[in-house]
């Protein structure tokens, strides 16, 4: 391989003052890295620029020479014919970069720049995006609303095998991951919860902690939270690139409304499969519960399957019960509708699936917070 | 069924037609009528909006102002179920083909006869997928393959053959042959103009594409200014003195054109002539 070449200069002074520059050297992308600093760097006008010496040249070359050139006032001397040419064209770029005068909608002018402007816009952006966001939302829940409405009043249309498609995928197949995430909760739970409790003597209540915090709150808890990351991330995404690609436009000239043929059995599904799901990690968390005891607390398996018949209220299950159905449609409605909301480019969809399952995870949250209270209050303490 | 009768209710009227986007205004008093059985092209500059013509007519973008009627009946949202749909009597051919990425080729034409006339049987419903496949111009083993295994022109055909699951009476084509190479958009325009014959239903479509406009469209009609400037045939439009359409006809690329579809011509009746002889 032949070694690398650089651009090189000489910068002379004249008598009266005046600067000539001559470059030396191939002036192309890959060599002029080193000079341009210290072309920059040169104070004071420039009277000539001399490219006798220089053996190759390219747009950029003739760039930095056009820039010289017309910032200082030089003169180009010395360039071969096709080095001219290519100058010629640089500058002809130059001039008719903007034929009609008109700066691009996007263009930023200075004042739009400073800091404190740019605050404001945010601001102002962020608040305005909100609104519309607010009542898009509201658009989206109304159509979701009469496209039930219309299913009820014609159950035909009603999309089963869409409706059985997504139980399988969201419901069924949920099940490993939910189950043994569920398991090692338990433990965690049982196993640190006796380790305190046997400090004042009371690691019997163990059997109490693990199986009504399951009941009440982690099962359906980290049940809504795998069911954010796993389907409402993909129901946002899918419908997101379905919106890409088309799809969407195209069923609706099909007069298939994508409410009814996307969203309905998503959430439907959603609806019916939370309150089963959150009550099978309880079990398997309670199970996981009566595992670890075994070692921890040497109660056998068993009698700590039966203590939980004695200790955790009827109330309790209830209580997981009514959060189920809750959670799973306030993360499907957020992911079919910020899957809904993709406009554009491949970026918004990753964008919109992760606000999707933020969304998802923090409704949820804090609706449980809410709730705890609230049946708490109501006597299901 | 070919013939356009001057009395018959055209397939597509748009009236005062005004698209806005926020402070863009898109289309402004925008006026075309589509007649019956003719193969209409729409042509314009990039970000004139035929898009969003289109889009306005099939009924995706509910315009700001202005009466479209899309074969005698308004397109709205709703579907009367009582009704036959316009949407069952129109076929839309979108730009990538968007064909349901889930389902195959042959469970993507099924959709639209599904969706209208349940009353199908499935068998039956297999068979016509199977003849449209055909009638595209597809392989018959594309039937089972889903749109990730074609390739673009295939994809194109199949967004066709699904376009023509019911039958059309209207089909909206955009940009048919954009993407194809040029053999694959000969082969695109000559099937358009082969079933528009055999069918006899009106085609509205977007092209950029020169030799579509001599090869199959019937007339043209010119976006500019925010509405149509001019609707006819080509030699109408060459002699109206608008910068545009002369630039757009008599460029370079529009005189290539120009002289491939006099070349087809008189091969055609050299052709003819030696039948006769």
């Amino acid at each position: 391989m032949p070694m690398r070449e650089w651009a090189d200069f000489i910068a002379e002074t004249g008598a009266d003052g005046a600067i000539s520059i001559a470059l030396s050297g191939p002036l192309c992308v890959s060599s002029v890295g080193r000079i341009d600093d210290r072309l920059r760097a040169i104070e004071g006008q420039v009277e000539a620029i001399d490219l006798s010496k220089v053996d190759d040249f390219d747009t950029v070359g003739a760039w930095i020479v056009v820039r010289l050139s017309e910032e200082r006032g030089a003169k180009i001397t010395g360039g071969s014919e096709e080095a001219m040419r290519l100058i010629a064209a640089v500058r002809g770029q130059d001039t008719d970069e903007n034929p009609d005068g008109e700066t691009s909608a996007d263009a930023l002018s200075d004042e739009d720049r400073a800091w404190p402007n740019r605050t404001v816009q945010k601001l102002g952006g962020f608040v305005t995006g909100y609104l519309d966001g607010m009542t898009k939302l509201v658009g989206f829940l109304g159509a979701l609303i009469i496209a039930m409405g219309s299913l009820i009043t014609h159950p035909r249309r009603f999309r089963i095998v869409a409706l059985v498609r997504q139980i399988e995928l969201s419901g069924v197949g949920a099940l490993p991951i939910v189950g043994l995430m569920s398991f090692l909760i338990g433990i965690v739970i049982a196993q640190q919860g006796a380790v305190q409790l046997r400090q004042f003597g009371a690691e019997i209540y163990t059997v109490n902690l693990t199986g009504r915090l399951s009941m009440r709150e982690l099962g359906i808890l980290m049940t809504a939270i795998m069911f954010a990351g796993r389907s409402g991330s993909s129901f946002a995404a899918q419908i997101g690139t379905m919106k890409l690609t088309e799809e969407i436009d195209a069923m609706r000239t099909i007069g298939v409304s994508p409410m009814e043929a996307l969203v309905v059995p998503r959430i439907v599904a959603a609806l019916l499969i939370m309150p089963l799901l959150g009550f099978y990690a309880a079990v398997l968390s309670i199970i996981g519960g009566a595992f670890i005891s075994m070692f921890a607390l040497d109660i056998p398996f068993f009698t700590f399957l039966i203590r939980i018949r004695e200790v955790v209220p009827l109330h309790d299950i209830w209580v997981g019960l009514i959060k189920a159905p809750l959670f799973g449609l306030i993360i499907a409605l957020a992911g079919c509708y910020q899957g809904m909301q993709v406009q554009g480019n491949s970026e918004e969809v990753g964008l919109r699936t992760t606000i999707a399952v933020v969304q998802g995870i923090f409704a949820v949250i804090v609706l449980d917070a809410f709730f705890a209270v609230f049946f708490t209050e109501v006597g299901w303490g | 069924m070919n013939s356009s009768e001057p009395h018959e209710e055209p397939a597509v009227v748009v009236e005062g037609l005004k698209n806005v986007f926020g402070s863009h205004v898109v289309h402004d008093g925008l006026d075309l009528v589509v007649r019956r059985g003719e193969i209409l092209g729409v042509v314009g500059g990039s970000g004139t909006g035929k898009s969003v013509l289109l889009r306005s007519i099939i009924g995706l973008q509910p315009p700001t102002e202005g009466h479209i009627e899309v074969l005698g009946a308004e397109v709205s949202e709703e579907r009367d179920p009582d009704e036959i749909d316009v949407r069952s009597r129109w076929g839309v051919l979108f730009q990538g083909g968007a064909l349901f990425s889930t389902l195959t080729v042959a469970e993507n034409i099924e959709v639209p006869l599904r969706e209208f006339h349940p009353e199908i049987g499935d068998e039956l419903r297999r068979e016509i997928a199977l003849y449209k496949i055909k009638l595209a111009g597809l392989p018959e083993d594309a039937a089972d393959k889903y749109p990730s295994e074609l390739s673009g022109g295939m994809r194109k055909r199949a967004g066709l053959a699904r376009a023509l699951a019911l039958d059309p009476e209207l089909l909206f084509l955009d940009e048919p042959t954009a993407g194809l190479d040029p053999i694959g958009a000969a082969a695109f325009d000559e099937l358009t103009r082969e079933l528009q014959d055999t069918l006899g239903h009106t085609v509205f479509l977007i092209t950029h594409d020169l030799d579509t406009l001599y090869e199959i469209c019937d007339r043209v009609a010119v976006l500019a200014d925010k509405r149509v400037i001019a609707v006819g045939t080509i030699p109408e439009l060459l002699a109206l003195d608008h910068p545009w359409i002369q630039e757009y006809f008599n460029g370079p690329r529009g005189r290539a054109a120009q002289s491939a579809q006099r070349r087809a011509k008189a091969k055609a009746m050299d052709k003819n002539r030696k039948a006769g002889a």
